[in-house]
């Protein structure tokens, strides 16, 4: 599944590590830890976002620590995509490698909360459903997808030695 | 590349050539997301062994190539306690069952280690399991750090995927004045760039960079670090392949062929007067919190410390001794050294740089990364002050969370160890 239809989740600019994971249960499962996702600023959506909804964010998405927990949340949350203007660098290469298409989305701000998004990562197109828009973007290629819709690179590598093996 | 004069279309930065031969393709263009054949893949002690072997175990693979895959032990050297024994151990145990055949055990810290063995050449696509592994860009190769879960799937598969850079180019031309040096440039830097530059490579060039010496331009890539980029880059000149050669590498005949086309389309370009620069102290706790040492003149201090990969070559050794010459460290400063390889150990030995550095009061601690992010001796305490010519001074990053660190050059910081808080080195050089 390269692509996926769901909810928008507006969050604006620089969404970081902490909101993402809270660091009051960095010591907890990851399950728990997702159950607080994005919660002091969305108090529902953990509760209420449901499989293949999109994240809409603005500048710099992810920015603070290296943490993994902030894409695993996500993963755990089933999360469809990851749409923002911007990505920091450690949260982009952690949510791919998690199963979380990030993709980059300049137009970020003509997303309102609650639009029906149909995001296709490897032909690299928005649709808009609820206003009709479409738009282009940098797509993901279709061998690093697969390791995506693995559920990340170590599932990969599980699948690929064990069919190998 | 004089064909490709005139046609920006077919122009491309250094960062984009490598990208492109790593991925076997003619071409990359920036936001592309290529999958790339690594050419050198470095583990350290702390991220390395210890999180890959599990994973391996648990795959029941091995690893792609034990040649290319090169084990240092820096971070927990020496061990301290039974936990950190474990860990060296683990890590000899992992190099003695895979068969690596470079493992460089507690000879100094990882990025210092590559270059004086002659690992690095340019052209090279590499991936090195710490955040300054950008080091590495002043042999004009592509290297860039990574999380471990990312190097146990570089160290099975050989490969990693990679969003291609933009690149940001920074000229720097004219001579600096006394006691300044690529340190300062670098947290002048921090302050007018950011530190958020992700997804770009910072690429250096001008007359400027030109004349520096392969160590100081180490400093400008490993801080590319700081700034947010993938990597930081030079372009190999004739001191590059000089310094390949002092590693007892020959460079392959290409070697001067990896560097920017003409014309080249960069993300944003930035010209800076070397001249107008003046020694930069970064106060805690980021190192973009900076500015022109007399803003920080007088702040007392408990410690000095001159240590890790960006700060204690032989270069930075030597700058310390001459602040130092024929002084002593202030009676409540503790001024502690960890040069950064035994190689420049005993380099700073033989040429008598020691000698001036004990002479003034230093206290001499082992080749690795140390206090520089808290894993060994010299860590801070709550209420403490320390100026360090390493390379971050987040919060908690040298020990207490409650302690103050500020950065400097090791001018700036032997300068301090001597007046016993933050002084103008060039006072010291005249
Ligand atoms: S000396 Fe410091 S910055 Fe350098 S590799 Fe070690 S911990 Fe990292």
């Amino acid at each position: 599944m390269t692509a996926t239809t769901g909810k928008a989740w507006c969050f604006g600019d620089e969404i970081n590590t902490d909101l993402l994971a809270p660091g009051l249960y960095m010591k907890s499962s990851n399950e728990v830890m997702a159950s607080h996702c994005l919660e002091s600023v969305a108090p529902d959506f953990a509760k209420m976002v449901q499989d293949g909804d999109v994240i809409v964010g603005g500048h710099n998405f992810g920015i603070g620590s290296a943490r993994e927990q902030a894409a695993l949340s996500l993963r755990i949350l089933k999360v469809g995509a990851v749409l923002a203007e911007s990505f920091a660098r450690t949260f982009y290469r952690n949510a791919l490698n998690f199963g979380v298409p990030c993709l980059f989305f300049p137009e970020y701000k003509e997303i309102n909360q609650n639009d029906r998004l149909k995001v296709d990562s490897v032909s690299g197109t928005v649709e808009n459903l609820t206003s009709g828009k479409q738009y282009r973007v940098s797509p993901i290629p279709a061998h690093l997808m697969e390791m995506i819709v693995d559920g990340g690179l170590m599932p990969h590598l599980k699948k690929k030695f064990a069919k190998a093996g | 590349m004089q064909k490709n004069k005139g046609n920006p279309a077919m122009t491309a930065t250094l960062v984009e050539k490598i990208i492109a031969r790593a991925a076997g393709k003619a071409r990359v263009t920036p936001g592309e997301i290529v999958t790339c054949k690594v050419d050198l893949a470095m583990i350290l002690d702390s991220g390395g062994p210890r999180k890959i072997w599990p994973r391996l175990k648990e795959l029941g693979v091995g690893v792609w190539d034990p040649e290319k895959i090169i084990v240092v032990s820096d971070h927990f050297v020496p061990a301290v306690d039974a936990e950190t024994a474990a860990i060296l151990k683990l890590a000899r145990d992992f190099v003695r069952e895979y068969k690596i055949k470079h493992f460089y055990d507690m000879k100094g810290i990882c990025h210092i280690v590559l270059t004086e063995n002659g690992h690095l050449e340019p052209g090279m696509f590499a991936c090195g399991g710490d955040s300054h592994s950008t080091m590495g860009g002043a042999y004009g190769c592509y290297m860039a750090g990574f999380g471990g879960i990312e190097m146990t799937g570089v160290c099975i598969t050989g490969e990693i995927w990679t969003r291609v850079p933009e690149t940001i180019r920074v000229d720097w031309s004219g001579a600096f004045n006394t006691a300044v040096v690529a340190k300062d440039v670098m947290l002048f830097l921090c302050r007018q760039l950011g530190m958020d530059n992700a997804f770009t490579a910072i690429e250096y060039g001008g007359d400027t960079i030109a004349a520096m010496s392969m160590s100081e331009r180490a400093v400008l890539c490993n801080m590319a670090a700081e700034l947010g980029g993938e990597t930081g880059v030079i372009a190999p000149d004739a001191k590059t392949l000089a310094a390949i050669r002092a590693g007892g590498t020959e460079p392959k005949p290409d070697a001067l062929s990896w560097r920017s086309d003409d014309g080249a389309r960069f993300a944003a370009r930035h010209n800076f007067n070397a001249a107008e620069l003046q020694p930069q102290v970064a106060a805690p706790h980021a190192p973009s919190n900076s500015g022109g040492v007399d803003d920080y003149k007088g702040v007392k201090i408990d410690q000095a410390y001159i240590g890790a990969c960006v700060g204690a070559k032989l270069s930075d050794l030597q700058m310390a001794a001459s602040v130092l010459t024929g002084r002593k460290v202030a009676s409540h400063v503790r001024l502690l050294v960890a040069p950064a390889s035994q190689k420049i150990y005993a380099e700073a030995a033989a040429d008598g740089t020691l000698n001036i550095l004990t002479d003034a009061g230093a206290i001499m601690l082992a080749s690795g990364c140390g206090a520089c992010a808290a894993l060994g001796a010299g860590v801070l305490s709550e209420g403490e002050t320390c100026i360090s010519t390493t390379n971050r001074n987040f919060k908690g990053r040298m020990g207490s969370n409650q302690a103050s660190v500020y950065l400097g050059s090791p001018y700036t910081v032997a300068a301090a160890a001597a007046a016993g808080a933050i002084a103008d080195p060039r006072e010291f050089l005249q």
